[in-house]
């Protein structure tokens, strides 16, 4: 395997005397669509944010390309859970896609039209553009999540990072989803998801992650997303007729 | 008092109101990204906290042979015990299992009840020279001098360049501070910046609007700027309007008619906007609600 798009390097994340991460090490290759997959509290958003050093890992580290994230931080874009995000703030959809601009908009630069432009470019791959003037709280979840997708788009990253993208979305976005992700993936990206549908997962990506605390596999969908390892990852809780 | 508004009362009186509207505009926008970020109260415990500092203050200055009334000379003590509460606040909440609202409420009365017994120690020493003290209770524009007026007003205006240079980090650290974070921005260090914000535009209102009131000119104008839009950008705008509008009526009315505070007078015509916002503002008031406009 060539450079990784993302390497988990032993990464450990307790919360008090819980522990929510457990010393885990992974690789995600770029070109290709990752799950992420495990039982609730199994620590799959936890894993994210310690990469990206939105929670404080306890010990490990995540190495993107290769190189500390400060490095690099014009390639990887984040798209949190819907459920962090204060749907009553004051902001409209065009100037939530321009936060993912924020890299080249600095802090002091006007947006320009060009800027603006571009964003609007964003919100057409994820067929939001009749929505840019609407206020953020005004839409539903899955136009929401697509205004999100757009954000991270916006970034013209070489690395997505998605935190739950497919929870609570109705099934058109979902749809719109995926094919902008796998557009990515066809472009070369890594694109990694926190995922809970497991009856989508071979249809959808190409790699899995198993996690429950400690990683359990992870590899191609075809050997890795098999009846043995699922039941080793979901220990009890798995309803048989999901597993693929 | 129409002269006053008309700023035909007089060069000084002049000044002052000019002041108080540029204190106001700044401490609207201020508020606005504190009301976002979701610290509304937190500057009523830091004005309050300041009253102490100013009492000290004075009464160093006084013991030094200096005049006890020079306006820098107390600020830097209520910005002293101003941080001091803030520390203690910060504490409380991190230390203890306290939940910040309880934490503001011991912070605030702890601090103000040892304030008000400096101010009244000070005042039984009829020093002469204590006269105005008080107007740091509820503001005052009696005895403002020229210099005063400039710290206050050249204040407000580096404090709105400042804003102008963080808005983009201030909007994005409200919203999200995890994915501010990923992009880069350091959330603990914008909030430090928007803190320091405060501090500043607390210490330069107590004098004209008072440390118990401060903290309506910082958010009553944010939330009647939350009716009117649905941009972050646009409602700093707004409240800045609105705070220097009130600044400047309070500063007129306050200065054209003797023994009335600016505070009070400042927080009524905030609370008058209020009023009319919540009525007519189109999208989030109340008849723009009963006309079927979304909440």
């Amino acid at each position: 395997m060539t450079q990784a798009a993302l390497a988990f390097d032993a990464i450990s994340v307790r919360y008090g005397a819980v522990t929510a991460v457990d010393a885990v090490t992974a690789q995600i290759p770029s070109g290709a669509m990752t799950a992420i997959v495990g039982p609730n509290g199994a620590g799959k958003s936890t894993l994210l944010k310690a990469a990206l050093g939105v929670v404080a890992p306890q010990s490990g580290q995540a190495l993107f390309f290769g190189q500390a994230l400060d490095a690099v931080r014009e390639k990887v874009a984040y798209m949190p859970q819907r459920a962090s995000v204060d749907w009553d703030f004051p902001i409209r959809v065009i100037d939530v896609v321009l936060m993912g601009m924020q890299r080249q908009l600095g802090l002091l630069r006007p947006v320009r039209a060009a800027d603006r432009a571009f964003a609007m470019d964003c919100l057409a791959r994820v067929a939001m553009t009749d929505f840019a003037k609407r206020q953020i709280g005004a839409l539903s979840g899955g136009q929401q999540q697509r205004v999100f997708l757009a954000r991270a788009l916006a970034q013209r990253a070489a690395l997505y990072l998605l935190d739950e993208p497919f929870a609570g979305v109705d099934a058109k976005t979902e749809a719109a989803i995926v094919t902008v992700l796998q557009a990515l993936r066809d472009e070369g990206a890594a694109v990694v998801a926190v995922h809970h549908d497991l009856a989508t997962v071979p249809e959808w990506f190409d790699r899995v992650l198993l996690l429950n605390r400690k990683l359990i596999a992870a590899g191609p969908v075809a050997e890795t997303f098999t009846p043995d390892l699922l039941r080793q990852t979901y220990g009890g809780q798995l309803p048989p007729q999901k597993v693929a | 008092m129409f002269e006053a508004l008309l700023l035909q009362s007089g060069y000084n009186a002049t000044l002052v109101t000019l002041g108080a509207a540029a204190l106001g505009l700044a401490t609207g926008a201020v508020g606005s990204f504190l009301f976002l970020r979701r610290r509304s109260l937190v500057p009523d415990a830091m004005a309050h906290a300041t009253l102490p500092g100013v009492g000290i203050a004075f009464l160093v200055m006084v013991a030094m042979g200096g005049e006890g009334r020079f306006l820098p000379g107390l600020l830097l003590g209520a910005g002293c015990t101003s941080l001091l509460g803030l520390w203690v606040l910060q504490g409380l909440v991190r230390g203890t299992r306290l939940p910040e609202d309880a934490a503001i409420g011991a912070v605030l009365s702890v601090f103000y009840g040892a304030g008000i017994v400096l101010l009244t120690y000070i005042q039984g020493l009829g020093a002469g020279r204590q006269a105005g003290l008080e107007g740091f209770l509820l503001g005052s524009t009696a005895g403002m001098l020229r210099a005063d007026v400039y710290l206050i007003a050249g204040g407000g205006i580096v404090v709105l360049l400042a804003l102008l240079a963080l808005r983009r980090a201030l909007v994005m650290v409200a919203f999200d501070p995890g994915y501010a974070r990923v992009m880069g921005l350091r959330p603990e260090w914008v909030d430090l910046a928007l803190m320091a914000l405060v501090l500043a535009v607390v210490l330069l209102g107590i004098r004209v609007v008072g440390a118990i009131l401060v903290v309506a000119l910082l958010i009553t104008p944010a939330v009647c700027a939350r009716m009117w839009t649905d941009r972050a950008g646009v409602m700093a705008v707004i409240a800045a309007a609105i705070g220097g509008l009130a600044g400047y009526g309070g500063a007129a009315v306050s200065a054209a008619v003797p023994g009335v505070p600016t505070g009070p007078v400042i927080v009524a015509l905030c609370f008058a906007v209020f009023l009319g916002s919540a009525l007519i503002a189109p999208r989030h008031g109340l008849i723009g609600r009963m006309r079927g406009g979304r909440g």
